[in-house]
């Protein structure tokens, strides 16, 4: 029988880690992911998980243990944040480009400078590009249950890339809140034992080389696969998200849609911040506003025709970024969903809030401000301003 | 009356919010003493770490700035070849500079560049919560080796004074440590040594400081000072490893 346990965010995807129990774990500490690792080195210490912890000397190692490990044909862990993650960079693109389904979590915190320990996803929207699948989790059940559902995703014969598990540093990570926890077994019939349709290294039948050189012979068509790759993990995504609800009872697709089929504004924005939203979208339907939300899951492969179909009825949008893409055409997130509604015969009107870096605070007034835009936006069909920073000093 | 004990010039006027006892702070004290003794406040440009020190900015009355982890030594070349008349120096821990930040300590070490590092062992990483360190003593617990430091597969600590005196360029490299008010001064001294070469030109300057974390270490501040006075030192024998000045003269 699943268990309702307090717990935090960081210490619930540890435990998801103790029921995955894979073969490695290399890791180097940094704020707010520090506790994933610690909680599991306990694990590991009281031999509760058959796993070899390897306690390198920097993040950049970490990875490229974990390519190691992986590539030897091993079900391999990994947790990190912000300049951690940024210090992987070099080496996210060699797990992705030798196909290696290595999981990390990833706990979203600011990049330096100036440094900060709070949470933005300046991080991994800086690495969403780099061939890995990305999942965002609003909670820290989610972020357990995202991480569960790795493995089955990246390890999929038809998909084969490495899954990046994310949740808010701080807020969701170190925050207490009360989780199912399945059984371990369920878990370990759930994810089975680790399975390769291509030979590992070093197994003498099969001998293989990884990661030879390419160059204008066959790197483009190296990346290709991987382009395909990518495009399958999609239904795979929501193939195992269904089969994760049979048993647990929690069905997760592409997107979470929150009073979104009828809504006439809508706002669109990942992870805790969609907690806050939600709390305001209920007060404006009882106000008779037709408010909606929209909260990504799958952010890698990007979801464009599911989420343009979900958004087409909506007269006017807004897309809110914890992360900017200096100079770019909008945050992240926004360019994608614009992007994605381009096609619509009838696009709804749509802006973009960059908003909490650095883990500026989000409060139910700042939501309800944009909401309030919103609404005004889809009278006067006119918007003030297109791209701009909330919760800021001027 | 006679004033006999102020703040140090290079210190600003704001309490320490290190941990209770810890070396830091005293370490802090020390680095301030030997700039005002020098009297080399207006040219000093000190780079801060990442870890407990990375508020160094906060306490120290000169210009400081901040890095990423690991990377002051590389940091420290490039301002030292800028500005070649200036006093710099990092201050680093033992995560930052021979976990995360090995390489860059070796290749500067080697180049012989013109800078100061004091490097504070503590044989921990304070700031994330005590993890193992490469300078943590066989069987020390940490939080990632709740059994202890096992030799297999995770080494021996690293005696990195004795690693750089392997090198010929460093000019010179001294351990001290932070067990007892004797050693709090003898450190004082070796910083100023090291400053005065470095005015001098004279090259790479390197102190290791053995310090205590008593907070991680989970002991009381005397007994962390016993700690570091007694297991620590004898792994990490204090002493001068190198000094090219004395050598010459
Ligand atoms: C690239 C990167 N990885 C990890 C961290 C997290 N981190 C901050 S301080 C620290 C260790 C500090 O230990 P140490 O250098 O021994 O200094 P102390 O805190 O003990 O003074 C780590 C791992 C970081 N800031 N950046
Ligand atoms: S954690 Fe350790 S090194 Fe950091 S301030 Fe506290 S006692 Fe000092």
């Amino acid at each position: 029988m699943p268990k309702k346990v307090a717990m935090t965010g960081n210490v619930a995807v540890a435990n998801a880690m103790r029921q995955i129990n894979p073969d490695v774990c290399a890791a180097y500490p940094i704020t707010p992911s520090t506790e994933i690792v610690q909680q599991f080195s306990n694990f590991v210490a009281d031999g509760i998980v058959d796993t070899v912890l390897v306690t390198v000397e920097s993040e950049h190692s970490a990875m490229s243990a974990c390519i190691g490990a992986c590539a030897a044909g091993g079900r391999v862990m990994n947790a990190t944040s912000a300049n951690g993650l940024a210090l992987m960079w070099e080496m996210l693109y060699i797990a992705s480009g030798n196909r290696l389904p290595i999981i990390l979590s990833c706990v979203n915190r600011a990049l330096s400078a100036p440094i900060n320990i709070h949470g933005d996803h300046s991080d991994s929207m800086g690495a969403r590009d780099s061939g890995w699948i990305q999942l965002y989790a609003e909670n820290a059940q989610e972020a357990y249950d995202n991480t569960i559902m790795a493995p089955r995703i990246g390890e999929h014969f038809d998909v084969r890339l490495p899954v990046m598990s994310c949740m808010d540093g701080f807020i969701i990570s170190h925050s207490i809140e009360n989780i199912e926890l399945l059984d371990d077994k369920q878990v370990k019939d759930f994810i089975g034992p680790y399975k390769s349709n291509v030979p590992t290294l070093l197994d003498i039948n099969n001998p293989v080389t990884m990661g030879a050189l390419h160059l204008q012979d066959y790197y483009i068509e190296s990346k290709r696969q991987q382009h395909e790759a990518m495009k399958k993990a999609k239904k795979v995504v929501i193939d195992v998200g269904k089969e994760y609800g049979k048993f647990s009872g929690r069905t997760y697709g592409l997107f979470e849609e929150y009073k979104l089929k009828d809504a006439d504004i809508a706002l669109v924005v990942l992870n805790s911040a969609a907690g806050t939203a939600k709390v305001v979208v209920d007060e404006l339907r009882k106000q008779g506003i037709k408010a909606g939300l929209l909260k990504p899951r799958l952010f890698r492969p990007f979801p464009y025709l599911e989420v343009a179909n979900a958004l087409k009825n909506c007269t006017a949008v807004c897309v809110m970024d914890r992360a900017d893409s200096f100079g770019g055409a909008g945050g992240p997130l926004f360019t994608e969903v614009r992007s994605a509604l381009y096609d619509l015969p009838a696009r709804p009107l749509m802006i973009n809030k960059i908003y909490g870096l650095g883990g500026r605070d989000l409060g139910l007034e700042d939501v309800r401000k944009v909401y309030r835009e919103l609404v005004k936006l889809a009278e006067s069909g006119k918007a003030a301003k297109l791209y701009e920073y909330i919760t800021v000093r001027d | 009356m006679k004033q006999v004990f102020k703040r140090p010039d290079s210190l600003k006027d704001v309490p320490f919010r290190f941990c209770p006892g810890c070396s830091h702070g005293t370490l802090h004290r020390m680095v301030a003493q030997a700039i005002d003794e020098l009297g080399v406040r207006e040219k000093t440009i000190g780079i801060a770490p990442v870890g407990c020190a990375v508020f160094a900015y906060d306490y120290f009355n000169f210009d400081v700035l901040e890095v990423a982890h690991g990377r002051p030594p590389a940091a420290c070349t490039g301002m030292k070849r800028a500005m070649p008349d200036r006093l710099i120096f990092s201050y680093q821990g033992d995560g930052d500079l021979a976990a995360i930040g090995m390489s860059e300590i070796i290749h500067a070490a080697n180049r012989g560049e013109n800078f100061t590092v004091i490097f504070v062992n503590n044989a921990t990483y304070g700031m994330t919560g005590g993890q193992m360190a490469p300078t943590t003593l066989v069987g020390q617990k940490t939080t990632t080796t709740p059994k202890g430091r096992a030799v297999h597969g995770e080494g021996y600590p690293i005696r990195v004074s004795e690693m750089l005196a392997t090198l010929e360029t460093p000019y010179y490299i001294e351990r001290t440590a932070m067990d007892c008010a004797k050693n709090v001064i003898k450190t004082r001294n070796a910083i100023k040594k090291a400053f005065t070469y470095q005015m001098d030109g004279r090259g790479f300057t390197f102190v290791e400081v053995l310090s205590i974390c008593p907070v991680n270490w989970g002991m009381t501040p005397l007994e962390a000072m016993d700690w570091c006075g007694g297991p620590m030192k004898e792994y990490f024998p204090v002493g001068v490893f190198k000094d090219e000045g004395k050598r010459v003269v």
